[in-house]
């Protein structure tokens, strides 16, 4: 190698360790800190007796929203309320008594399985535990 | 009066060489035929970003991006600040109607076959100034921070999350975390005023060049026609479209000024009917219509996976035409784009004609 291609090497080196030493503090600024998740194993729902028969109220699960449904027949059944498809809140629809996700028309069963529409794997099925006059929701383990 | 502009011009000559800049858009010329009455609309998108940026400064003085004040400062812009309902109203109908006229002005450079060489450069900058605007429009929709935008979001961020390898970091990077928050807010809000408008200003200033340099191409088949001036004579007929759209956009903005909707509430179900801004609709209602799995794979992976090689061969449009490239006409090139077209249209109609369709 002759003088004068070593000193472009060197020169080019140097500006391309200059140019990544001041792109990486960058990257890693615009990458989001992680932060620890709100990981809910046990949450108060809902009283006894707040949920009529054939209605559901929507709760925080961590850092998400989770769905308590009292069935027509008396039934409590929680779910995660985060439709599989694309993230969208569902709702119970009382007139058909199934769980329904607004955003592509996604409906699901009480038992939380796909009955129609493009959500590809059923809701997250949560416990639930009466407990005295409360409520009581937590992940199955 | 007279003597003072004179003095001003003399001044001004030597450091600026208007005379230059003056000489050149004299000499610049239009082709006139049949066909020139698109040219008009690639002016009409640089008029219309304009009143973006001159109503976005304003809305600055007065928009809070944090969760707990975003909503409400949009309130107070709407009621309490004078004409903040009007900014405001101008300001959302104008970025509706930019992305409208970018479609047309895309379709009908499409259609002209405008892309030929040496223009693959300016089709290329074009097609990213859409991207962009796409990106602009997203991005500016959550910033009101009210329930449908919040959802839009959750949606049109899980679709980028759905793509292969990247898509879960892309998202974390999108919504500074896992789940649409405060953080996403603020990322919106500094893509939104910082970040898109200094690279759609670049590749802008890249395009608007590459047109002035090159002229305005002449549809394959049509010779020699004749030329009118770019200054006046042009200027003058695209002022007249720039004033046609102001009148537009004020009278849309009095009869329908641009609603807040009710604040976002990241724990409530999400409100029926709910879709997004009319220029996404087209995919919304295609992830409606995909079936859950084709064959193992997900359908909106593969619905994701279809729109973005679909965009990646538009892009590269200038340089799968062959025989465009070669000034012959292409009716394959032409019956794919209006096929194209086709499918825009009927899905955005569907949107909002059969709102129930895959129920």
């Amino acid at each position: 190698m002759d003088r004068r291609a070593f000193i472009n090497l060197f020169l080019g080196g140097s500006l391309l360790g200059t140019v990544v030493s001041f792109l990486y503090p960058v990257i890693r600024y615009l990458i989001p800190p992680r932060q620890a998740e709100a990981a809910a194993k046990r949450i108060l729902a809902a009283k006894v007796g707040e949920l009529a028969p054939n209605s559901a109220k929507l709760f925080r699960f961590g850092s998400t929203a989770a769905v308590l449904v009292n069935t027509a027949d008396g039934q409590l059944r929680a779910f995660s309320a985060v439709c599989t498809h694309l993230t969208c809140t569902v709702r119970y629809e009382g007139d058909t008594g199934t769980l329904f996700c607004p955003c592509h028309n996604g409906r699901f069963d009480l038992a939380g399985n796909v009955l129609s529409g493009p959500p590809p794997r059923p809701l997250e099925a949560y416990e639930v535990e009466v407990s005295g006059g409360d409520i009581y929701v937590s992940r199955k383990a | 009066m007279a003597r003072l502009w004179e003095k001003t011009q003399a001044y001004l000559e030597p450091r600026f060489m208007l005379s230059a800049v003056r000489d050149f858009a004299k000499k610049k010329k239009v082709p006139e035929h049949k066909r020139s009455f698109w040219y008009f609309f690639g002016g009409i998108c640089l008029f219309l970003f304009i009143i973006q940026v001159l109503t976005g400064i304003l809305l600055l003085l007065y928009y809070t991006p944090s969760v707990d004040a975003a909503h409400e400062s949009i309130q107070f812009i709407m009621s309490q600040v004078k004409f903040g309902w009007l900014i405001r109203s101008v300001h959302s109908w104008t970025a509706n109607i930019l992305v409208g006229v970018i479609f047309i002005h895309m379709f009908s450079t499409f259609f002209l076959k405008a892309y030929r060489p040496p223009r693959e450069l300016t089709w290329i900058t074009g097609f990213l100034l859409l991207v962009l605007f796409l990106a602009f429009g997203f991005s500016g929709y959550l910033l009101p921070w009210n329930e449908l935008s919040f959802f839009a979001t959750r949606v049109g961020t899980d679709i980028a999350g759905v793509i292969p390898i990247i898509g879960k970091a892309l998202k974390t990077f999108i919504l500074g975390g896992p789940e649409v928050s405060g953080a996403t807010l603020t990322r919106f809000f500094w893509l939104h005023v910082a970040v898109l408008p200094a690279f759609a200003l670049l590749i802008m200033a890249i395009h608007v060049i590459l047109v002035q340099t090159l002229g305005m191409s002449r549809p394959v088949g049509i010779g020699e026609t004749k030329e009118i001036s770019f200054f006046p004579e042009f200027i003058l007929k695209d002022s007249l479209g720039w004033l046609i759209i102001l009148a537009v956009v004020g009278a849309v903005c009095v009869f329908l000024p641009w609603e807040a909707g009710p604040k976002a509430d990241p724990f409530s179900s999400t409100p029926l009917g709910i879709k997004p801004e009319w220029y996404f609709t087209f995919m919304f209602t295609t992830l409606k219509l995909v079936p859950a799995h084709v064959f193992t794979i997900e359908g909106e992976v593969l619905a994701v996976l279809g729109f973005m090689l679909g965009g990646l061969l538009l892009m590269l449009v200038p340089f799968l035409d062959r025989r465009a490239a070669r000034e012959k006409r292409s009716p394959v090139f032409t019956v794919i784009g209006l096929a194209i077209l086709a499918y825009i249209v009927v899905m955005t109609g569907l949107t909002y004609l059969a709102p129930n369709i895959g129920k």
